[in-house]
């Protein structure tokens, strides 16, 4: 059983045993335009929860994606390199960026849920 | 993440207390579904529906349409053509004596150092005495005050409030254009003519800051919806945003001021040399000529070059350039990708010992020196429309 929460920053992250997927919203892909380029973590880099994990870029401008929970990078998706597109095609599955190990299960739980996440998106209109 | 994009999108240079203006396009960007931004004090379209890379593309290979209203329009006016031109050859470098009636020159708007204060386009109308100026919207306010600060008696500047500007571009720009007016198809490159456009007054320019053949159309500001609607109503063509406009002058190699060229840059120094008029080198009597001449004699310490990263990753405006052992040697003044090119592409200033095209240079993204080449503008070739040689 899988479970999904997001922050304030438009990313998500999905929790299944102690390992977490990171991405960006169909939101946030949305607010960026089309994804030209996405620069990942080396596998074996410990990032803390509000560390840049990743870089993603449009035409025009570079964002940072920010690791919503803290642990070490065990896989990056390395098809985001040649196909960068996939972010906005499909942001909430196969667009995702990096799987972290958990070290603190507990950073997952204080993030917003999607009924939260939807209501915050919601308000930014 | 967000907030780090809509900052990039607005990091233009005006004054972020003054209420934005809009052109009479505005209603109907909207409609369209654009996505609007502040835009040297302008909420204008970043882009619409399709987005950057599609509107790019598109534009590259039929029609785009693009307002470009908030830019400056002005009438200078004089006696005859040789008064005028006398006046404005005191603030520009360029041979503006010798435009023939009709004619269009890029030229720039010089400090006493030599530094650029703008680019601008002029044209010799039809009627003597006359020149058309266009200037960019960040500048305009300033342009034309220095302008008529500094006019001659019997000469004056008349800003145009009353007008639109619109600019269709792309290899099938003209021949769209032409179903309104048939006239435009005969028009050379950087040529202008007052006619009628689907029955509406206009001054049409064969010109452009694409690299693609098109026009660019000062229309009634109470028509130009009317024109507009026309011409999307056309199948090759799309409205643009400022993002796809960026994208396709950075791949023209054209300069965007603020950023390629500023006061503390001169033409020489911005590769833009050409624009000054072999009659001016040999007058010597444009602001900061002196400087640019011993320039032009001696060097420059720095130079404008084109940058094409060896890598995918862009490397945005102010990134630090170096040479191999880490030496900063210059910054980047415009970078992008480039959906043209399909990969990053950018312009910037290094010392002039590294610009030569071939030259292998870093530039320090995210604190790692990245290889890219200096190498030729423009990245795209301009399909600007010529008279046939004869």
């Amino acid at each position: 059983m899988s479970e999904i929460r997001f922050t304030d920053q438009h990313e998500w992250v999905r929790v299944e045993g102690d390992t977490a997927t990171i991405g960006i919203t169909d939101y946030a892909q949305e607010q960026l335009g089309d994804v030209v380029y996405v620069e990942l973590p080396e596998v074996g880099k410990t990032v803390a929860a509000g560390d840049e994990a990743a870089v993603v870029e449009s035409v025009k401008a570079a964002s940072e994606v920010y690791a919503p929970v803290s642990g070490e990078v065990v896989e990056v998706n390395a098809d985001l390199e040649g196909q960068p597109g996939g972010v906005n095609e499909d942001a909430m599955g196969r667009g995702w960026f990096v799987k972290l190990k958990l070290s603190d299960k507990s950073e997952f739980t204080k993030l917003m849920d999607e009924d939260a996440y939807k209501a915050f998106v919601e308000g930014l209109a | 993440m967000i907030r780090a994009y809509l900052k990039a999108l607005m990091s233009t240079d005006h004054d972020t207390s003054a209420p934005l203006e809009v052109t009479p396009l505005h209603a109907l960007h909207i409609e369209l579904g654009a996505k609007m931004v502040p835009f040297a004090g302008y909420d204008m379209p970043v882009q619409y529906k399709d987005g950057v890379l599609t509107e790019h593309l598109h534009t590259r290979e039929a029609a785009g349409l693009f307002d470009v209203s908030h830019m400056g329009q002005a009438f200078l006016v004089g006696p005859d053509h040789a008064t005028v031109s006398r006046a404005l050859e005191a603030l520009v470098p360029g041979d503006i004596a010798g435009l023939t009636p009709g004619a269009i020159r890029y030229t720039l708007l010089l400090n006493d150092k030599g530094g650029i204060r703008d680019d601008l386009m002029v044209t010799r109308t039809q009627k003597d005495g006359t020149l058309f100026l266009i200037v960019n919207a960040a500048c305009k306010h300033q342009d034309f005050a220095h302008i008529e600060a500094n006019l001659p008696q019997g000469i004056t500047l008349n800003r145009v409030t009353d007008r639109a500007l619109i600019a269709l571009q792309g290899p099938k720009a003209v021949e769209v254009l032409a179903r309104f007016a048939p006239a435009v198809a005969t028009m050379d490159f950087m040529t202008s003519q007052d006619m009628d456009v689907a029955g509406i007054p206009c001054y049409v320019s064969r010109s452009g800051y694409t690299g693609e053949d098109g026009n660019e159309i000062s229309v009634p500001a109470d028509r130009v919806v009317e024109l507009t609607k026309k011409l999307l109503a056309e199948p090759e063509v799309k409205p643009i945003g400022l993002g796809a406009r960026d994208s396709l002058r950075l791949e023209a190699g054209l300069c965007l001021y603020g950023h390629d060229i500023d006061e503390t840059t001169t033409p020489i120094e911005g590769a833009l040399g050409w624009t000054i008029g072999k009659r001016r080198r040999t007058e010597v009597n444009f602001p900061g000529a002196n400087i640019i001449m011993d320039q032009i004699a001696n060097g420059v310490k720095r130079k404008r070059v084109g940058i094409l990263p060896d890598g995918k990753a862009p490397a945005r405006d102010h990134t630090e350039i170096t040479d191999a052992s880490g030496k900063v040697i210059g910054e980047i003044t415009s970078g992008s990708y480039g959906p043209t090119m399909g990969g990053p592409i950018a312009m910037g200033y290094v010392e002039t010992e590294y610009a030569k095209v071939g030259t292998d240079i870093e530039l320090m993204v995210r604190g790692k020196g990245r290889p890219a080449k200096i190498v030729a503008l423009p990245f795209v070739e301009k399909r600007f429309h010529r008279p046939a040689t004869k």
